[in-house]
């Protein structure tokens, strides 16, 4: 039975609402998001005997659903307060035009939305600026009767998202954490179908390249008397809300820990693809100079067959990896570019990477892996090695020494050294 | 061309410049722990901590002292991305 209607909110509890829009049709979010159940995006209202506040909107198409549920509890001039709990377009879409039809409210923000606010409001130029407050963990707001306090949650999914708090009432408006793209217009997890897939999958795409983030979000938010948690995507969590904060927890926490960690280790993975051993011989004497380095636990793997979607955690949980290709027509082999494409999903910023490969001609390969490790935010601090043909006696020494001061710098005893900007590529 | 000097502490490479150079050219290329978002200086993914030296960097621009205080980043600390080394020398590390 469907508990959304059209113009009409849904309330959660005495004066408090859903007044967000339903997307049943969308196929794909962001385009890389596959969504086989559509979206929403989830607003709410909250009524203080002082005020009322706005949290989060919608994606602009909806807006108007939005409007007609908002003006079904309350009246624009009665609107003191807007928070913003993240500023992606699918949340602030209808916000221009809610500041222009609630002049007296004041925005509270993450002071790191401040800029994307400026930027989203500069198209309608002839706009003034709204009131804005930057609010963060500790602060609050008091709505009569009703407090709001925020919580600091970065990068969960953009550095500028936080959570709000409902304090009398034990509900948590967490935005985009705890959320998922499943639509159902009976709202809530104990009344919707089966979308257990769809939080996580929302997870592992969204959040789990933020794991670091999430764990710290989880610090901030498991101490809390949680009765309810409103996402901006998906059900909301009335039923159990604790499950959820529980999975989350689950998810960010590696399955089975390495003894390396507990040992102090750092861990160099090292892939590669080789067409007549050449760019394996490199690997190997890599994996050798680098095991020179006490503290430093080495893998190897070779990328052959192509299915590289099982190493994601293990590129995840490394602190180095090395890259080792042919050049094949120009170019590194085709599992090399899947494997790296496939790690927008987890967080590779700051690791150490290195690239090399043997080469026929050209071999132009080594230097197209190093510029995607720069573009995934890895530090390449050792200029790769290109071969030509079988690695000899004195190239192999050279790959060990590559292996060798990856792992020095792994285990942060880089030999300091001085260059000339001229001479680096 | 005059010459300057950047020490990148988390990695300990000294790396001597032109003067003029923005952080960003050399860190990049010597695999320096700094990060890069938009390099327009508008995302503050590349705040940098300026652990002495701080002098031989130009003064912010306008844009650049209101991103750092839209951030609350604290003192010392510049966006490699817009940072321009005068001369001299200047050691920096990843925020
Ligand atoms: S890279 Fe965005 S501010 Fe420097
Ligand atoms: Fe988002
Ligand atoms: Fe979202």
């Amino acid at each position: 039975m469907s508990i959304v209607h059209p113009d009409q909110a849904v309330e959660l509890a005495p004066g408090v609402h859903w007044i967000g829009a339903l997307d049943p049709h969308l196929r794909r979010f962001d385009i890389i998001l596959s969504t086989a159940n559509g979206t929403s995006y989830n607003a709410y209202l909250v009524r203080g005997e002082q005020g009322v506040a706005v949290i989060d909107t919608v994606k602009e198409a909806f807006a108007d659903d939005f409007f007609r549920r908002l003006e079904s509890v309350a009246r624009y001039d009665e609107i003191t307060t807007i928070v913003l709990n993240h500023l992606e377009p699918d949340h602030s879409g209808a916000l221009p035009e809610l500041l222009r039809r609630a002049p007296n409210a004041r925005v509270y923000l993450s002071s790191r939305a401040q800029m994307m606010l400026k930027a989203l409001l500069k198209p309608s130029s002839n706009q003034a600026p709204p009131d804005y407050t930057p609010v963060t963990t500790g602060d609050t707001i008091d709505l009569g009767g009703r407090t709001l306090a925020f919580f600091h949650t970065p990068y969960l999914h953009w550095p500028d998202t936080q959570c709000t708090w409902l304090v009398e009432e034990g509900m948590l408006f967490s935005g985009d954490v705890f959320g998922c793209h499943y639509c159902d217009p009976r709202l809530f997890n104990d009344r919707v179908g089966d979308f257990r897939f769809s939080f996580e999958y929302y997870y592992a795409h969204i959040m789990r390249p933020f794991r670091a983030h999430v764990l710290d979000a989880l610090e901030l938010l498991e101490p809390l008397d949680i009765r309810l948690i409103a996402p901006a995507h998906g059900p909301i969590l009335r039923h159990h809300p604790r499950d959820y904060l529980a999975r989350y927890r689950e998810m960010a926490t590696p399955r089975l820990a390495l003894d390396t960690e507990a040992a102090g280790e750092k861990t160099l993975a090292v892939f590669y693809l080789s067409a007549y051993g050449n760019t394996r011989s490199m690997a190997e004497a890599i994996a050798i100079g680098a095991e020179r380095i006490a503290g430093v636990r080495v893998s190897l793997f070779d990328l052959e067959g192509g299915d590289t979607a099982h190493f994601t955690d293990l590129i995840e949980a490394a602190d180095g990896l090395a890259f080792g290709s042919p050049t094949l027509n120009g170019d590194a082999a085709p599992p090399i570019w899947a494997l790296l494409s496939s790690l927008t999903t987890v967080n590779v910023k700051g690791k150490f990477g290195a690239a090399f490969g043997s080469y026929g001609w050209s071999g132009e390969a080594v230097r197209l892996i190093e510029d995607r490790l720069r573009g995934l935010k890895l530090r390449v601090p050792v200029e790769g090695l290109r071969l030509k043909l079988a690695p000899d006696a004195s190239e192999l020494d050279a790959c060990r020494t590559l292996g060798e001061t990856l792992a020095r710098h792994l285990v942060g005893e880089a030999m300091p050294r001085e260059v000339d900007l001229a001479s680096l590529s | 061309m005059p010459k300057a000097k950047v020490i990148f502490e988390d990695i300990g490479v000294a790396v001597t410049v032109p003067a003029g150079t923005r952080l960003i050219e050399v860190s990049e290329k010597v695999g320096a722990g700094i990060t890069y978002g938009c390099r327009e200086g508008e995302c503050c993914t590349c705040l940098t901590k300026v652990i002495s030296g701080g002098d031989n960097l130009a003064a912010p621009s306008v844009l650049e002292d209101q991103v750092l205080k839209d951030n609350m980043a604290p003192r010392n600390h510049r966006l490699a991305c817009q940072a321009q080394i005068l001369g001299g020398e200047v050691v920096v590390r990843p925020a």
